[in-house]
């Protein structure tokens, strides 16, 4: 059953919210030991949500219009009074006294919060294999990754554990994990959603979506998260794109361009059966009225070096803070010096001070302008390069990830080829735009290939338009 | 401009540019809705934000941004698009372990200060940047190395500062206080800042470099950190210019240096050299938008503005035809108002200023410009002695009312001049040989003798007599 029936019937009476989480924490229950999607579940809590949401109701009161839906919320975004580790050793023991904008949101609309999902630490990673609570198994297939670093969020939605999720998405920490998974996943435009609340990794670049298993249902989520918070200052004050209501206009007239740089014939990594199923996407928004052809976006070859220098020197900043004096893990030692050496080497993973090292270097006296100021020019060529192209196309399109779902540990040991599964989605989060990944048939390994939709900025209709188009058209999914 | 300071050491310039920290008078601090005010248990006036938790972001305090553009407007400056950076370095009572200040795009560049003297002094810049939480150590004495353990108070944290950043355009001590007062006088006049260096709300950096007199080339500065009043100010900068040509004299050279100034010790102390100075990684603050403050809001900032200090002094010297400086203490005192309406109103210029000067240090109470002039008209007209319009004042600042109502309840009336003759010729009768002194008498004794007659004068007529009067009597009689 879809969110959205699901809320539908909550909210006439036909079901009890309480009933619909008892079937969720069940299914949790059979699964989630072998997958580990979830750092904590909330079953107390969420009982009492659920409770709260039938009282309401049989008061005839509307609890909102994700009334009674179970979801879960990457463990990087604050909730009040529950622990928000971010997956590592130094927030140990950390309560945030103070909720995400989105989580209130997602109260506010009669969701249920059931647990906190595994992420890679601090959301530095594309497999969800740098937690350090332990890796979270791909469901289709549990000798796999599930992608990352928002890999808890979409296992927990493609084992059923919970019909939405909320990840963030830096450089495609929401996209590729949903390719991997066989689930919907959206970045949405920089600013479309409050970042207050969420644990920053690379604050330029961070931005909050929704999983969902359908195109409709990530619509659902993503207009009740979206819109304006004066608590974020990077927040964009005009009203959220329509997306439910344009889902069903199509993309007759439209044109999409593939962007060649990143769909195998300009890349190399671009496994066969994810190009054959690009192909097989492009074949079926031509069918229903689109204009496809292939395009050149030339400087996006060049986003994932950028990146690389960007989001580790935001990083370096971010997560100076923890120091080991306010909260979190405290290593003591003779001077304050010390402590904080001591603290950071014992609560952070490898990963993550592989990125703190790397953006203190590219910021430092001397490398700034050869790293952070080149990486920053080549961010605005990108901009301006995808502007070109919006001029001639409503919608790009390449793969969300160059293959489908690798194996666990198979990249753990270079980080470079880690660092490449991101190729594909690194672009959107340097321009700010928005994007997402939608199903499309499987690899020749039977796994999900995803199908990345790019949009211009704002441009969230036409996109979910386009990806309603090919979820229609897609072939049969992945067998969990 | 050099040359005309007094030397510290015979032979040697000092030269002198001051960084002035203020804290800006807003309700609340910088990035948050904390209340900003000194004082209140340690960790009070925090919140969420000013506490650095993860997952919080930065809102700009506009109070603070309208507060900077009245210092820049005041200080001549160019208000200019400014840009928030990140300046990174540890220290435990930084919550973030970043500071949000301005780099390379200040909210105020070039401007410049004038002194009493007519002097300007440049100003580099003035930027936006938030304050720091204060450290205490406990044990060893209060000095960090020695500590057993240290405790930091948050509830400055936060708190916004304009950083107003002078040229080396000072040469002495007396020029580094006068630049400060008239920078403090300008604060307090604006509203911008109580200017209360004894609570830090403004602090001073001090460099401090020697030249030979007539050498053009400046010599390697020394900056001074941890004066806290405008003594120390002189006094660091005397041992500072001293120690410097010594090294020098020496045959040693400077190094360019941080150093701490200890007031019980009255000497300055190596914090670090330039080598050894943070490499403080700035970037942009991605967590907020640059700040374009419309040449609108700039030209309402700017029409709100009150008179400022030197302005004062130039419109009551302007209408009391008196040199600039005659008029220092009346502005200082925030008296210039009702001296300028009081000779508006026709009063002699010279008795308001006197008056002020000397019979109204303590307040004007209810004395009202009206009232003011009239009691000086009834002085300059010879209705009332100066005494009498003393007393008369007196009672104004206390109760208000009639100046002529007044003196006339208690019973003064302007002396005839001839009955004064009367009085002054029979004490000359009476005291025969000190009117020969007086008359016959060197000045020293002329004086004294003068001062013995208008006692005796004062006394016959219980103080009602005018002593100028007298004055001009005896001496008219002594001339024969």
């Amino acid at each position: 059953m879809s969110a959205r029936d699901l809320a539908e019937a909550v909210r006439s009476g036909a079901r009890s919210a309480r009933s619909v989480l008892e079937e969720h924490l069940d299914s949790i229950a059979a699964r989630e030991p072998e997958i580990h999607a979830f750092n904590v579940v909330l079953a107390d809590e969420a009982r009492t949500a659920a409770d709260e949401v039938d009282r309401r109701v049989a008061a005839g009161e509307d609890p909102g219009p994700l009334a009674g839906v179970p979801v879960a919320v990457k463990d990087n975004m604050c909730t009040r009074g529950i622990p928000t580790t971010c997956s590592s050793r130094i927030l140990e023991g950390w309560i945030p006294p103070y909720d995400a904008t989105v989580v209130d949101r997602l109260a506010a609309a009669g969701a249920i919060l059931v647990g906190k999902t595994n992420l890679d630490e601090f959301a530095m990673g594309s497999s969800t294999e740098n937690s350090a609570f332990g890796v979270t198994r791909n469901p289709l297939d549990t000798t796999k990754v599930p992608g990352g670093s928002s890999g808890g969020s979409a296992a927990a939605v493609a084992a059923g554990f919970v019909p939405l999720s909320l990840g963030s998405d830096t450089g495609g920490s929401i996209r590729q994990p949903a390719a991997l998974c066989g689930v919907v996943g959206v970045k949405p435009t920089y600013g479309a959603v409050s970042r207050y609340g969420l644990v920053a990794f690379a604050s330029s670049l961070d931005q909050i979506g929704p999983f969902a298993r359908t195109v409709s249902d990530a619509a659902l989520l993503l207009e009740v998260i979206a819109g304006h918070d004066p608590l974020d200052s990077t927040s964009i004050p005009e009203p959220p794109a329509d997306l439910t209501s344009v889902l069903d206009q199509g993309v007759e007239g439209m044109r999409i361009g593939i962007i060649e740089e990143l769909s195998g014939d300009g890349l190399e990594g671009i496994a066969g059966d994810v190009r054959a199923r690009l192909a097989e996407a492009a074949a079926a928004l031509e069918a229903a009225g689109a204009t496809v052809e292939t395009t050149s976006v030339p400087s996006t070859v060049y986003g994932l070096s950028a990146y690389y220098v960007i989001a580790p020197a935001e990083a370096s900043s971010n997560l100076a803070r923890y120091d080991g004096v306010r909260f979190g893990l405290r290593v003591d030692a003779p001077t304050s010096g010390d402590m904080h050496s001591a603290t950071r080497t014992a609560g952070f993973g490898d990963e993550v001070k592989r990125r703190i090292m790397l953006g203190t270097y590219a910021l430092s006296a001397g490398y700034y302008d050869a790293y952070y100021g080149k990486s920053q020019k080549v961010r605005t060529l990108i901009v301006e390069d995808f502007a070109r192209a919006y001029g001639r196309y409503d919608l790009l399109l390449s793969p969300t990830s160059p293959t489908t779902a690798f194996s666990l540990g198979e990249k753990t040991a270079d980080p470079m080829t880690m660092y490449l599964t991101d190729v594909c989605t690194i672009p959107s989060n340097l321009a700010g735009h928005p994007s997402m990944s939608v199903p499309f048939g499987v690899g020749d390994d039977g796994m999900p290939v995803g199908v990345q939709v790019l949009a211009p900025a704002m441009g969230e209709s036409a996109m979910f338009r386009a990806a309603a188009v090919l979820e229609a058209a897609a072939p049969p999914g992945a067998a969990s | 401009m050099s040359g005309t300071a007094p030397e510290i050491v015979p032979g040697w310039e000092t030269v002198i540019g001051l960084e002035v920290h203020a804290e800006l008078a807003t309700a609340t601090k910088m990035f948050s809705g904390a209340p900003n005010h000194f004082g209140g248990e340690p960790n009070t006036n925090i919140d969420p934000v000013s506490l650095g938790l993860p997952g919080t972001l930065p809102v700009l305090n506009a109070r603070a941004v309208e507060l900077a553009i009245r210092v820049g407007l005041s200080l001549n400056c160019t208000v200019q698009r400014s840009v928030f950076a990140r300046k990174n370095y540890f220290y435990p009572d930084m919550p973030k372990d970043f500071q949000i200040s301005q780099f390379d795009l200040p909210i105020n560049g070039e401007g410049w200060l004038e002194l009493a003297d007519g002097r300007r002094i440049g100003i580099e810049r003035a930027h936006l940047e938030e304050d720091t939480g204060k450290s205490t150590h406990v044990g060893g004495g209060g000095r960090i190395h020695e500590a057993a353990h240290s405790l930091v108070d948050y509830n400055r944290a936060g708190v916004p500062l304009i950083e107003i950043v002078g040229r080396p355009d000072l040469r002495g001590t007396e020029d580094a206080r006068a630049y400060v007062s008239e920078l403090r006088s300008i604060l307090v006049a604006i509203g911008a800042s109580d200017g209360k260096m004894e609570e830090g709300s403004m602090r001073v950096d001090c460099n401090v470099s020697v030249r030979p007199v007539g050498q053009v080339e400046l010599g390697t500065r020394c900056e001074v950190k941890n004066i806290n009043s405008l003594r120390s100010l002189g006094r660091a900068i005397e041992y500072e210019a001293r120690r410097q040509v010594d090294l020098l004299t020496a045959g040693e050279r400077i190094e360019q240096q941080t150093r701490h100034w200890n007031e019980d010790e009255g000497r300055t102390h190596k914090l670090r050299s330039k080598e050894e100075a943070f490499d403080y990684r700035y970037f942009p603050e991605p967590d907020l938008m640059p700040v374009e403050p419309s040449e609108e809001w700039i030209a309402e900032i700017r029409a709100a503005l009150p008179l400022l200090p030197m302005e004062r002094r130039h419109r009551l010297a302007g209408a009391a035809g008196v040199e600039t400086s005659a008029t220092a203490l009346t502005v200082d005192r925030g008296l210039d108002d009702l001296a300028v309406a009081a000779i508006d109103g026709g009063a002699d210029a010279g008795r308001v200023l006197v008056h002020l000067e000397n019979n109204l240090a303590d307040g004007v109470g209810h004395l009202t410009a009206g009232a003011f002039a009239a009691l000086i008209a009834l002085e300059t007209g010879g209705d009332l002695t100066a005494t009498q319009a003393k007393t008369v004042l007196a009672s104004l600042v206390d109760e208000g009312g009639d100046p002529a109502a007044i003196a006339s309840a208690m019973g003064f009336e302007a002396m005839e001049s001839n009955e004064l003759e009367a009085i002054v010729d029979r004490l000359i009768s009476e005291h025969p040989d000190d009117w020969a002194a007086l008359t016959a008498g060197d000045d020293k004794e002329r004086k004294k003798k003068s001062g013995f007659f208008v006692g005796e004068v004062m006394k016959a007529t219980r103080g009602q007599a005018d002593g100028r009067a007298v004055n001009e009597l005896l001496a008219r009689r002594a001339a024969g």
